[in-house]
């Protein structure tokens, strides 16, 4: 039981990487494929009516996690307390420069919006990879269960490690760079004109990049973490997550050449999907792995009690089937390319 | 305030305070648009879908300010209360989670198109949109209410081998008797809120002689459903939460009424000061056996003062707890009688030129949050020294490694990005009020929004 809930919340924090990457990705890149407002107005538009329901996945991934396993819930966000409190504030500036930005029209208004939204979709993108190097490298986890990193300490992976260090910024980096290639590509997909343009060139331009670091920190993730380097020895069948990511890298640059929009995002989904189940796999059966490995918390020592977690499934999959009825029909009425329409609430007075 | 836990304290305290300012007027807001829309419905008059969408403009921003500070609350179970969340986390983490799931993404999804896909979305559809929206934001509502009515009130768990807290039982957790009349009390709470706001800005037009055929239907709407739930606030919903208090946390009533010596025949106190110290009421106004007939149904009841219990069971903040009631309760009276006084000048006809009356709506708007935040304060200072009535303490349940250092860096955080939030919350909600609700007078390109081409 402790085994399928740890799949089913990779499951949905996958999903928010996939849905909410694209439109933090369209964030970091808002400056620089947009210029006009009007084209601006279009990056904004092609997320506008989704990037709210992507962040619910965050949420629901939270408290998923919350219920199944309280130990790793706890331990985890009191020790990543304060890139967490940023991720916040982050996420509320970011929030707040999306749905007021169009509220008027003005010279001072938009481009301080603008600013925001994009630094602050730059900053997300970078602390989430961030966070996910901190899981792979291990916390300084004790007996108590309990740990707390300041922000940075002196960037070595010794043993009183911060947030940030030389393998965590790289793999923030990364993350970066990797949503910067998925939201160009969806923003390709969702506009027309200089601005699909734009994002097409710098999405084909950031795939070296992606692809370099990816080498990169696949390396150094098999040096640091023993942890993965076993659980692929054993269990070689784990090799399908990569074969994913690295397929969907070149599937991104064959469909890109092809000039094949569709192809290139769902192929940006497959690298993204395969990076993070390499990583879930990596770790099994730790949920959050020591830098002493007798403190990891693994699946066994986190999970709740048999019976919520029985019940959970019940109401999990049935909501589950609602939400995905939902995105199902908000995805399908948002088909096809935006176009700016002055006329507001899309009525005709 | 040197202790982590009492920063810990002051940190969700502040944030929790501050978000609830948009969710009790979301909820609110939401019922009377399913109102407004089902009267454009019924009646195919253009008015009914141009005061919606007007409202729907104000209901947006709020939103918007809503889910920005409400992804930190959930957070905060973690954070700063990691103790609590790893005990506790089997039972309330399921509530939490169901809120994301059912509540969340059904609001998520349908808000966009209830904002934006009007013309879209056609008659009906736009009406079940909106529906939807509120269908979303009063799930949320009882999910979170649920979660607080546990910790009240816990039901449905046992321990485990280690101290942990476990589910035994999924219905007990979600249909706990608490939870059931907190939920209602909560709600009305928050639709009280919706009507004085929309009231107030219907007084505003008529009294500023602008849309005032929209300011008639705002003050009426607002009056009519306002009425009736400032008096199911009171009874049943308010006199059933006072009596679960009575029955399950003895001392918080003492507390909240400022009973320090038991009583036969203990009277309502309507105003004095508590002083703790001296266990006394400095000028006491008091309605003599009120508060033994309001508690037992019984004139001469016994009513236990907080002499009664030992100290380590009494609330820590006693006097806040004792104003918090006070004005909770003062406010919820001022309400029914603003409210019927109202209703009574609109059957006669007279309200929309009673400028006296008009006066006083546009000036209650305050009020609502002022006695939602104070019915909170009242349920979570009463629940103190507890964090999980009866089972865990409250100075148990801060995450052991967070110092109070780091927390007042947050704190600190919150307040300044929450004092910006609130300044731009005030521009745009002012804006949107000036603008009006006449489709005519919205400047041409402003609120473009984009749609699909297909």
């Amino acid at each position: 039981m402790g085994t399928i809930w740890f799949c089913l919340v990779a499951m949905m924090i996958a999903m928010y990487v996939l849905l909410d990457g694209f439109d933090l990705g369209a964030g970091a890149i808002h400056l620089w494929v947009a210029k006009t407002d009007e084209e601006r107005r279009q990056v904004l538009a092609s997320i506008g009516p989704v990037w709210d329901g992507n962040e619910v996945w965050l949420i629901a991934a939270g408290g998923t996690l919350y219920f199944a396993f309280p130990a790793l819930y706890a331990s985890g966000f009191s020790g990543f307390y304060l890139p967490l409190m940023i991720v916040l504030w982050l996420l509320i500036l970011r929030g707040a420069s999306i749905e007021f930005r169009n509220h008027i029209k003005s010279a001072v208004w938009d481009p301080f919006w603008d600013f925001l939204f994009c630094t602050s979709s730059l900053l997300l993108a970078v602390f989430f990879g961030a966070a996910l190097g901190n899981v792979v490298r291990g916390v300084p986890l004790d007996a108590s269960g309990y740990f707390f990193e300041p922000l940075w300490t002196n960037f070595r992976l010794g043993d009183e490690t911060g947030i940030l260090d030389w393998y965590t910024i790289l793999v923030g980096v990364l993350a970066l760079l990797a949503l910067v290639m998925h939201g160009g590509i969806w923003v390709r997909l969702k506009t027309s004109g200089a601005v699909g343009e734009r994002a097409c060139q710098l999405a084909s331009k950031t795939w070296w990049g992606v692809a370099a670091l990816t080498a990169l920190v696949t390396a150094v993730t098999f040096r640091i973490q023993p942890q993965v380097r076993e659980n692929f020895a054993t269990r070689p069948w784990g090799f399908v997550f990569p074969v994913l990511a690295v397929g969907g890298l070149a599937g991104v640059r064959w469909f890109m050449a092809h000039r094949n929009e569709r192809g290139s995002f769902l192929a940006s989904c497959g690298y993204l999907a395969g990076m993070l189940t390499s990583v879930v796999f990596g770790v099994y059966p730790m949920v959050l792995p020591a830098r002493n490995p007798v403190y990891s918390l693994t699946v066994e020592t986190a999970k709740a009690g048999a019976y919520g977690l029985k019940i959970g499934l019940i109401w999990w999959v049935l909501g589950m089937m609602l939400a995905a009825g939902y995105f199902t029909y908000v995805y399908r009425s948002f088909a096809g390319k935006v176009v700016v329409d002055k006329d507001s609430h899309g009525y005709g007075d | 305030m040197g202790q982590a836990v009492d920063v810990h304290r002051l940190h969700f305290a502040f944030t929790i305070t501050f978000h609830y300012i948009f969710p009790q007027l979301t909820m609110g807001l939401a019922l009377l648009l399913v109102y407004l829309k089902t009267k454009a419905l019924r009646t195919g008059d253009e008015h009914y879908n141009r005061a919606a969408r007007f409202w729907a403009r104000i209901f947006g921003i709020n939103f918007a300010l809503g889910v920005v500070t409400g992804i930190p609350m959930e957070f905060q179970f973690g954070t700063n209360w990691a103790a609590f969340s790893k005990a506790a986390g089997g039972v309330i983490g399921q509530t939490l989670a169901m809120e994301g799931v059912f509540s969340f993404f059904l609001e998520s999804s349908f808000l966009g198109l209830f904002l934006f896909g009007e013309k879209k979305l056609g008659r009906i559809g736009h009406w079940l949109a909106a529906f939807l929206v509120f269908l979303g934001s009063w799930l949320s509502g009882f999910f979170i209410v649920a979660t607080d009515a546990w910790m009240q009130h816990p039901t449905g768990y046992r321990l485990g081998t280690n101290g942990e807290i476990e589910l035994s039982n999924f219905w007990d957790l979600l249909l706990n008797k608490w939870a059931l009349w907190q939920y209602a009390h909560t709600m009305l709470g928050a639709v009280q809120t919706g009507c004085f706001v929309m009231a107030a800005v219907g007084a505003f037009y008529l009294l500023t002689r602008r849309h005032e055929i929209y300011g008639q239907t705002f003050v009426r709407t607002g009056v009519l459903a306002g009425v009736i739930a400032a008096v199911l606030q009171l009874f049943p919903t308010g006199d059933m939460q006072g009596r679960m208090v009575a029955d399950h946390q003895q001392p918080t009533l003492a507390a909240m009424e400022g009973l320090f010596e038991s009583q036969q025949g203990a009277p309502l106190v309507i105003l004095g000061q508590p002083d703790v110290e001296k266990r006394k009421l400095d000028n006491p106004l008091e309605v003599p056996k009120m508060l033994s007939f309001l508690t037992y149904r019984e004139w001469r009841a016994n009513v236990k003062g907080l002499s009664d219990f030992p100290q380590t069971e009494w609330p820590d903040q006693i006097p806040l707890l004792y104003y918090s009631y006070h004005v909770m309760v003062g406010l919820g009276t001022i309400f029914i009688a603003v409210m019927v006084l109202a209703s009574l000048l609109l059957w006669r006809g007279k309200l929309y030129d009673s400028r006296w009356m008009l006066w006083m709506l546009m000036m209650c708007v305050p009020l609502p949050y002022i006695a939602n935040t104070a019915g909170w304060m009242t349920a979570e200072l009463g629940r103190q020294p507890w964090l999980i009535y009866g089972l865990m303490r409250t100075t148990h349940g801060v995450s052991p490694r967070v110092a109070a250092g780091n927390a007042w860096f947050t704190l600190i955080g919150f307040m300044g990005m929450y004092t910006l939030l609130a300044i731009l919350w005030l521009f745009l909600i002012y804006r949107e009020i000036e603008l009006g609700p006449d489709p005519g007078n919205r400047p041409s390109g402003e609120d473009a929004i984009v749609v699909t081409a297909e």
